[in-house]
């Protein structure tokens, strides 16, 4: 048993032990106590929020068929996915800043966890459906052409989208903070230090 | 009564309002709808994108600009009316402390341009200059710098 732990704890403690020295550094201080650096972090977050996930949720409602159906499938991709790609950029740098800022905090986050969870799901989503695409190419720009289950990974694409959203603002809020009385396994989801 | 008072009555009374107060009091509503404000705020940002990039030349080339226009319309008007409705209750619940907001202001003055450009006449603009790409381009970036503008003001509100 204690073997079996060790290794999954040695892991746990690395991780640990660097997002506390990231916490220490002037850096992620400096940013953290700035008066302006940080709600302007914020808001670039947000900017590349109407970028990013702006752009996914039109690609995916042409391909569900809700949107813009004068527009090819392939042209949405070639000429709007660029901008979902810069979207992402602005995102990942401004969310790697916030995590700079607030390392230990978010490191326990549930919500955080879970949106990392989800956003893993959604990547890979997005991987199969668009490697789908590339196969056939020219296929999706028919009326009909657009196979039943690409639907449905596009809605399952705004959906958990959607869920990193969600679960993105839900960070702000401090419910389930390891200060907080949580229940047992919320505790042990978020790594909670044993008080 | 003065106007000051009226509008200091008024807000005193949003901010009372059963809707009001339930917003407040609950832990969780204020958080749902911030969460279903940045969702229609994503939507908004997709249906009026796609069309001010085409308008710069840098997104749908293909489709006639009004086609583009008319199909991302529903969009943005779902969208707007999705935000306007989650935004009411989210600044109805705080009244007084955006009353007092330079940032809220800022952004309803900044709204009410966006939402005459786009609402009002971006389309008649897209209908009458095809000829002329550089009223087209002005036309864009004034879209998008407004509206991000808006969108930052918004996101400011919370550290005011």
């Amino acid at each position: 048993m204690l073997q079996a732990n060790a290794p999954c704890n040695f892991r746990k403690d690395t991780l640990l032990s660097f997002v506390n020295w990231l916490a220490s550094t002037s850096g992620s201080i400096a940013l953290h106590e700035s008066l302006y650096a940080y709600p302007i972090v914020e808001v670039c977050h947000v900017l590349g929020l109407i970028l990013f996930a702006g752009t996914i949720v039109m690609i995916d409602l042409r391909i569900i068929g809700l949107a813009l159906r004068s527009i090819a499938v392939s042209e949405m991709i070639r000429r709007i996915l660029p901008w979902t790609a810069i979207g992402f950029v602005i995102m990942v740098i401004s969310g790697a800043l916030l995590c700079y800022a607030i390392p230990v905090r978010t490191f326990h986050s549930v919500w955080f966890r879970l949106k990392l969870m989800l956003m893993f799901a959604a990547a890979l989503n997005a991987w199969m459906l668009h490697r789908r695409i590339a196969r056939e190419p020219g296929v999706w720009d028919q009326p009909a052409g657009i196979p039943h289950r690409a639907r449905l990974a596009a809605l399952l694409s705004i959906a958990l989208w959607s869920g990193v959203i969600i679960a993105g603002r839900l960070m702000a809020y401090d419910w389930l903070d390891c200060e907080r009385p949580v229940a047992r396994w919320l505790k042990l989801l978020a790594q909670c230090p044993e008080s | 009564m003065n106007q000051l008072a009226l509008v200091q009555e008024i807000i005193a009374r949003l901010q009372s309002s059963l809707i009001a107060t339930s917003i407040r009091e609950s832990s969780w509503l204020f958080p749902a709808i911030e969460a279903a404000h940045l969702l229609a705020l994503a939507v908004l940002g997709g249906a009026l994108l796609l069309v001010d990039l085409s308008l710069l030349g840098l997104g749908i080339v293909s489709t006639p600009l009004a086609r583009l226009e008319r199909d991302t319309r529903p969009w943005m008007i779902g969208a707007l009316l999705a935000l306007v409705g989650t935004g009411m209750l989210l600044a109805i619940s705080e009244a007084e402390k955006l009353g007092a907001s330079q940032a809220f202001l800022i952004k309803m003055l900044l709204l009410a341009c966006a939402l005459f450009l786009s609402l009002g006449f971006r389309h008649r603009l897209v209908l009458h200059t095809s000829d002329r790409p550089r009223m087209r381009r002005l036309v864009a970036i004034t879209s998008i710098g407004l509206w991000l503008t808006v969108a930052a003001a918004g996101r400011w509100i919370g550290f005011s």
